[in-house]
């Protein structure tokens, strides 16, 4: 019959087509390693520069390690743990990836460390995700973190913010892990050493409307604390200056990082000369440093005009997990056993300072405080005014008194008088 | 009418009219008086429904849930768990929007948020991490309660919107669903905030342990089997029918007779019934809940599940689910990981302008196209000969 036929022909070309798309070739000697960021919502835009950082290490390796070919499949989250762990599991558990590298977000981190329990065999390398609790609550000895996390990064920003005369300041952050970290690394030493803050305002993620938040800032407070990043910064630094705010930021991590410096708004200008700490900064003097930038402008195109922390924090991870690679010759057998004690070992000399990680499998490292400063070129860069070495988890505190701090939460710690 | 006399009209058996050729004496037994009206005619209703049901079922039954059984057997763990038992999962919540909409011809968008209320209702009264919110009851226990809460809970949402329709019923009930998760969200005291309920294990029944892929997918088929079975048994029930002719002219239905509060209310319960159960589910197969499981975006999502299987029949849900949660996962494999979104959006785009009724619509055209074509064909075989 001349309709069975008709549709005879083109359901097979359809399943060729399915089969062509779905399937991929299985070369010999390819090791597959899965690539988590955020391609969705509020961080898109530094997912996509993790993933340029995550190229860039692998590129500089030729695209094997190990003696073995590297494919690295992507997979998508939109900062929602649930959808990490999705994305993760897909990775995993149906592309068969042996390695897995990610995520971004500091509460996806913790979620997919909750996963990588249930994954023995596989091991699981951070991408950029900074929550304290993913190595310090419960830790999973497959996951392994070898960039410092968010307390670690603020460290000596409470004593520079104090030098520059703000006694006094009033917390702007968004409300998930990632900030709680971060406010704690800021506060150990700054409300130690006679510092106040005032009063928090923890907005959601996303959250497009500061008005109400701009509203409540205290007239007395000396400077502003502001801890939020992507696309939620740029919006408040907008807002902020639309409603005629004068008060110098001291900025997180994240908030004055290339991805908010490089926003095409009218009021870039205000930036200039806000403080911030981070485990790197554009203007590094190092050779490392001007290497990296030269390799990832070579690379990228339509990347920034200087990577950007996300950059960074991808590439020392991946770096690691093929230097790793490298050092067992691609051995991955009796659960990955051998791998796991060289990624313990490994150790280089990365862009911004040593990558190397202590017991917990957690990144130690140095720390720069940075401030805003405008190139002569018209762009704005972060320009180190002070280092802090090697700074581990407990952040420069005696460890017993760091556990009696506790985690970073919204109420902890906690200095308003 | 009420109910009673249309099921007594249903079934009795109305007095056929004796035409017979006078060839023998004539029959002076009570039954054959004109005007006799016999007692209810028993014979139908001796068939119980199960022997009704049993004469109503086709080859095609029997293959789908002889599938559903082998698959686990043919399918990896990940297609078992991630991709089968999350569309059974999300299906539920799917069905519950097309009985509404299909059916009652209430297009809810909150159906998401009554998941979401028996997700963080197992989360409260379950075990989780958050200890210090936890109440640490039994499974079963947390269970029953999280489903009696949704129910109220969907009920209330129901008797807020049943006054509104078309455009106006979803715009409140998606307001009603924005609100709840920024109520999650800002909220610390019971829903934790952002960073919601992790940890939450599915249970260990006897010696069934339901973190198994293969123990929760057959979980999750029974539990919409059940449901597609009951939705289809209700919309043929006195209720459903009911239902149905409210939704085509409620005015006439009330003039009738009916109460079209009550019949909405009803089917706005049932609906949260089966929402909740799908809810549970999906937080067992999580093993978290935070406010961006219950998202507009996720809300919408439902929306999108059902249109795209069609909303004349309950399998549309789960066909849509099935679609969905296939798009989702593999979209990335397809496309440059920046465009993966493109891809899901295109296709849903694609589904509805060729066919309003989604991917069940597009069958129907099939079928009628084969069967017509069928039917030219031997007409002008039987022309030539």
């Amino acid at each position: 019959m001349q309709l069975s036929k008709r549709t005879l022909t083109r359901t097979v070309i359809s399943a060729a087509i399915l089969a062509a798309t779905t399937g991929f070739a299985f070369a010999e000697g390819t090791l597959k390693v899965g690539l988590l960021s955020i391609l969705e919502g509020p961080f898109a835009v530094p997912g996509q520069d993790g993933i340029r950082g995550a190229e860039l290490a692998l590129k500089q390796k030729g695209g094997t390690a190990g003696g073995m070919k590297i494919q690295l499949i992507s997979g998508s989250s939109d900062g929602n743990p649930d959808k990490a762990v999705a994305a993760t599991r897909k990775l995993v558990e149906q592309d068969k990836v042996q390695v897995m590298i990610g995520p971004l977000s500091g509460d996806e981190g913790i979620a997919v460390k909750n996963y990588a329990k249930t994954q023995a065999g596989i091991t699981f390398i951070n991408g950029s995700s900074g929550a304290q609790a993913a190595t310090l609550n419960d830790p999973s000895t497959n996951f392994f973190r070898f960039n410092t996390e968010g307390a670690q990064w603020m460290v000596g920003l409470g004593d520079h913010a104090l030098s520059k005369g703000y006694k006094k300041m009033f917390l702007i952050a968004e409300d998930y892990g990632f900030p709680y970290s971060q406010v704690q690394g800021f506060m150990a030493s700054y409300c130690a050493k006679g510092g106040k803050v005032l009063d928090k305002a923890w907005v959601p993620l996303g959250t497009k409307d500061y008005a109400s938040v701009i509203a409540k800032i205290p007239k007395d407070v000396d400077a502003l604390l502001v801890v939020l990043g992507g696309s939620d910064a740029v919006n408040f630094l907008t807002q902020y200056e639309q409603a005629g705010g004068t008060k110098p930021m001291v900025g997180g991590s994240i908030t004055v990082d290339q991805t908010v410096l490089n926003y095409k708004g009218k009021r870039r200008e205000s930036l200039v000369g806000t403080a911030s700490a981070g485990p790197m900064a554009d203007s590094l003097d190092t050779a490392e440093w001007k290497k990296f930038v030269a390799d990832y402008k070579a690379n990228f195109k339509d990347g920034f005009p200087s990577p950007s922390l996300f950059a960074y924090l991808y590439y020392i991870n991946t770096k690691a997990a093929l230097d790793g690679l490298d050092a067992v010759k691609g051995d991955l057998s009796g659960g990955q056993k051998k791998y796991r004690e060289a990624l313990q070992k490994t150790k280089f000399v990365g862009p911004a300072g040593e990558v190397v990680i202590d017991a917990n499998r957690n990144g130690v490292g140095p720390t720069y405080i940075t401030e805003v400063t405008k190139a002569a070129d018209g762009s704005l860069f972060n320009k180190v005014v002070k280092t802090v070495p090697n700074i581990t988890q407990t952040l420069g505190l005696p460890e017993a008194e760091f556990k009696k701090m506790g985690l970073g939460t919204r109420d902890i710690p906690d200095c308003r008088k | 009418m009420s109910a009673a006399q249309w099921r007594r009209a249903m079934n009795t058996q109305l007095p056929r009219a004796q035409v017979s050729v006078v060839t023998q004496a004539p029959d002076r037994s009570a039954t054959s008086f004109p005007g006799y009206i016999p007692t209810q005619d028993l014979s139908n209703q001796n068939k119980s429904w199960l022997s009704r049901a049993w004469s109503n079922i086709r080859i095609r039954h029997c293959l789908v849930l002889l599938g559903l059984f082998i698959y686990p057997l043919i399918a990896s763990p990940f297609f078992t768990y991630q991709i089968a038992a999350q569309s059974m999962a999300l299906g539920l919540i799917a069905l519950s929007l097309t009985f509404l909409g299909g059916y009652g011809g209430m297009v809810s968008l909150s159906q998401m948020t009554v998941a979401g209320v028996s997700g963080y209702l197992i989360a409260i009264f379950g075990t989780s991490s958050m200890t210090a919110i936890s109440l640490g009851w039994p499974w079963w226990l947390a269970v029953i309660f999280s489903i009696l809460i949704s129910i109220v809970f969907a009920t209330l949402v129901g008797w807020l919107s049943i006054r509104t329709e078309g455009i106006h019923t979803i715009m409140i009930t998606l307001a009603i669903g924005v609100a709840f998760f920024y109520l999650t969200q800002q909220n610390y005291v019971l829903f934790n905030g952002f960073q919601g309920f992790s940890k939450i294990g599915s249970p260990t029944v006897g010696d069934v342990d339901f973190k198994d892929p293969n123990a929760f997918y057959f979980l999750s088929v029974g539990c919409a089997l059940l449901s597609y079975w009951s939705v289809k048994y209700l919309v043929r029930a006195p209720f459903g029918m009911a239902l149905q002719g409210i939704r085509d002219n409620p005015r006439r239905m009330n003039s009738l007779g009916f109460n079209i509060t009550a019949h909405r209310l009803a089917a706005h319960a049932f609906a949260g019934l089966l929402a909740s159960v799908g809810g549970i589910l999906l937080i067992w197969y999580n093993n978290r809940i935070s406010p961006g499981s219950i998202n507009t975006g996720a809300l919408i999502n439902i929306l999108v599940i059902a249109v795209l299987g069609g909303m004349k029949h309950p399998i549309g849900a789960f066909i849509g689910a099935i679609t969905f949660v296939l798009l989702q996962n593999f979209a990335i494999d397809l496309v440059d990981r920046q465009r993966f979104n493109l891809v899901i959006g295109s296709v849903f785009l694609l589904i509805v302008f060729f066919s309003p009724d989604g991917l069940l619509g597009l069958w129907q055209k099939l079928r009628v196209r084969w069967a017509s074509s069928g039917r030219d064909e031997r007409i002008q075989g039987s022309r030539r000969a």
